[in-house]
């Protein structure tokens, strides 16, 4: 009689397991190495400057003074202001497409609409250069006088600017957000709808019903948004103007935190501007790291909480009208 | 009845504006898509992928040294990207309960949303700072690892589609589990996860940020690894911010051709995984 086979067969699985796990690993270690070497090659700076680095202006690399406040603000306003673009567009389109649009129309949409995801960061900055700069200028000129005395929009009209690179902004993160709420409005009961609509509310009512049964997960396609925002580089780089100043004016140029590391890394003489320039990377590598996990964990907690009662719907008689 | 005719209409004011919405969004798609194809179409022609690039001020030239930069530098990001983006796929969907799967999958989508610019630096401390000049190798290494979390992604949900009596058939005729997973499933994925491969490919071959300062840039032809090299995206760049009329023509014909490729692998993609679904739906 042959002999069993299977102690080598599990040893085998196990090797498989072994083997491909340790791949598997590999993922995890290498965002545990980016953090610790952005952390190393950052030492330098964050022990001669301190908390100070992010709360002084002065950005002075001949004479070694490094603030980065200007750059944390231009991140966060720029960002904000893609948000607040974008934001209202995206649940449209994630409302229509999954709720309204006619079947045929769906796929369709959906690949356009995803298509701004797939234009890389660079072909949007040329356009932006050379397209929508001049339009914006051209609209900033034709702001009245007195809209002008406004601190939003003071300042003379030189195209490139806040508002330049929050308009590219918010067309470059529609395609996250909407895609992400799309997948959660999909995941929301067709229960609570028919709920809604069997006492009689009217489409926009039903639609409100399922955006208040999925708000996490749709405050989580918000947040991945913000995440893209605030690490986007190269088409805020060319329009943003890359003038570090604390402003309100969606006229004036400013500069954001991954631009600055990508305009001055290469001029980076010495060893503290480097080093400088690296703490700046590694605060937006945390920020987008708790942004990414917060916005993860609020889609995740949707997922979960509908999938726990779907069962139930199966023994409901009333379900199979539906 | 006053009150539903108002809740009637602001319901189809609201249905209106989502659908305006999904049109607004269509919009800049058309205006750079035209742009792009106008500007480029007219200013792309043969010398673009033959010539190198001339001295400032002479006109003509082309991208060539930059073309072939983005081919060795993709091909350096798979080396780097696809047998571990495929075996931690492999390992996501056989044992997809595990502690381990958990922290990868988790980590794959944080490590997609960390900024190009910041991987960037990583491989810049990595690579370029211990022999203190830029090289191809860093430029592959940081697109590579952009690219790894994409492969992992795909390659486990294009596994799952697989049905798993294949796998639990193979593994009553007494194969082994590394058997079936790569002799059953993984043939059975395969066109899938090729042309999510080429999708990533595209999608990096479009990188700008994380190439600033690790690969550089050379006006020289150059293939050797261990110096600069000229990228599509760091040309067109280069391109874009300079004063002069014919680079900014150039920079829209690498535009064009940068826009091109990746829309070709994105339907490519959308076709093949539509096919896959169907396939192995009945």
């Amino acid at each position: 009689m042959p002999k069993s086979p299977k102690p080598r067969r599990k040893g085998e699985d196990l090797g498989f397991r072994a083997g491909t796990g340790f791949f598997a690993a590999l993922v995890v270690l290498l965002v545990a190495g980016i953090a610790f070497v952005l952390w190393r090659e950052s030492r330098l700076s964050i022990a001669k400057f301190g908390f100070n680095f992010w709360r002084t202006t002065i950005w002075d690399p001949v004479a070694g003074e490094f603030g980065a406040l200007p750059f944390i603000w231009g991140t966060l306003y720029s960002s904000f202001l893609a948000l607040l673009i974008s934001t209202p567009v995206a649940l449209g389109i994630a409302i229509f497409l999954s709720e309204l649009s006619p079947r045929f129309l769906r796929t369709p949409l959906a690949f356009l609409t995803e298509l701004l995801a797939a234009i890389p960061s660079i072909v949007y900055g040329l356009w932006g250069v050379f397209v929508l700069v001049p339009l914006v200028r051209k609209l900033e000129v034709l702001t009245p006088a007195w809209a002008r005395t406004l601190p939003l929009f003071s300042g003379p009209p030189l195209g490139v600017g806040m508002l330049s690179a929050a308009l590219i902004l918010a067309v470059m993160i529609i395609p996250f957000t909407s895609s992400v709420a799309r997948e959660v409005l999909k995941a929301v009961p067709a229960t609570q709808r028919e709920a809604a609509y069997a006492l009689g509310a009217t489409r926009w009512e039903a639609i409100q019903v399922a955006l208040r049964y999925g708000r996490t997960g749709v405050i989580g396609a918000v947040i991945l948004g913000l995440g893209r925002a605030i690490g986007e580089t190269m088409a805020v780089t060319m329009v943003i103007g890359n003038s570090p100043q604390i402003t309100t004016s969606l006229f004036a140029p400013q500069y954001t935190m991954a631009a600055v590391i990508a305009n001055e890394f290469t001029e980076a003489a010495d060893d503290l501007y480097l080093s400088a320039l690296i703490e700046i990377g590694l605060v937006l590598f945390a920020i987008t790291l708790l942004i990414n996990a917060a916005s993860r964990f609020l889609i995740w907690s949707v997922n979960r909480d509908v999938k726990a009662p779907a069962p139930k719907r199966a023994t409901l008689p009333v379900g199979e009208a539906a | 009845m006053n009150r539903n005719a108002r809740r009637k209409h602001l319901s189809n004011a609201v249905v209106g504006l989502c659908g305006a919405s999904v049109a607004l969004a269509l919009v800049p798609l058309f205006f750079v898509f035209f742009y792009v194809v106008k500007q480029g179409f007219s200013s792309l022609s043969w010398d673009f992928f033959t010539k190198m690039p001339k001295p400032v001020g002479e006109a003509g030239g082309g991208m060539a040294n930059a073309i072939v930069g983005t081919l060795i530098l993709i091909g350096l990001a798979s080396l780097v990207a696809i047998p571990v983006g495929l075996i931690s796929g492999i390992y996501l969907s056989e044992y997809p309960k595990s502690k381990l799967a958990t922290a990868v999958r988790f980590t794959a989508d944080v490590l997609n949303g960390i900024p190009s610019i910041v991987i960037g630096i990583f491989a810049y401390a990595l690579v370029v700072l211990p022999v203190k000049h830029f090289s191809a190798l860093a430029g592959g290494v940081a697109l590579g690892f952009m690219m790894i979390p994409i492969i992992t992604r795909t390659t486990e949900e294009l596994l799952n589609l697989v049905p798993p009596t294949l796998r639990e058939g193979a593994l009553a005729l007494g194969a082994t589990r590394s058997r079936a997973a790569f002799t059953v499933m993984l043939p059975a994925a395969l066109p899938g996860i090729m042309t999510g491969i080429l999708v990533s490919l595209a999608r990096i071959s479009g990188e700008t940020a994380p190439l600033l300062f690790t690969s550089f840039s050379n006006r020289f032809w150059s293939t050797t690894l261990s110096q600069p090299i000229a990228s599509l995206t760091v040309q067109i760049y280069t391109y874009a911010i300079s004063p002069y009329e014919d680079w900014h023509r150039q920079a829209w014909a690498g535009a064009l051709v940068l826009v091109s490729v990746v829309f070709l692998f994105s339907v490519l993609a959308r076709v093949v995984t539509k096919r896959l679904e169907r396939m192995h739906r009945t």
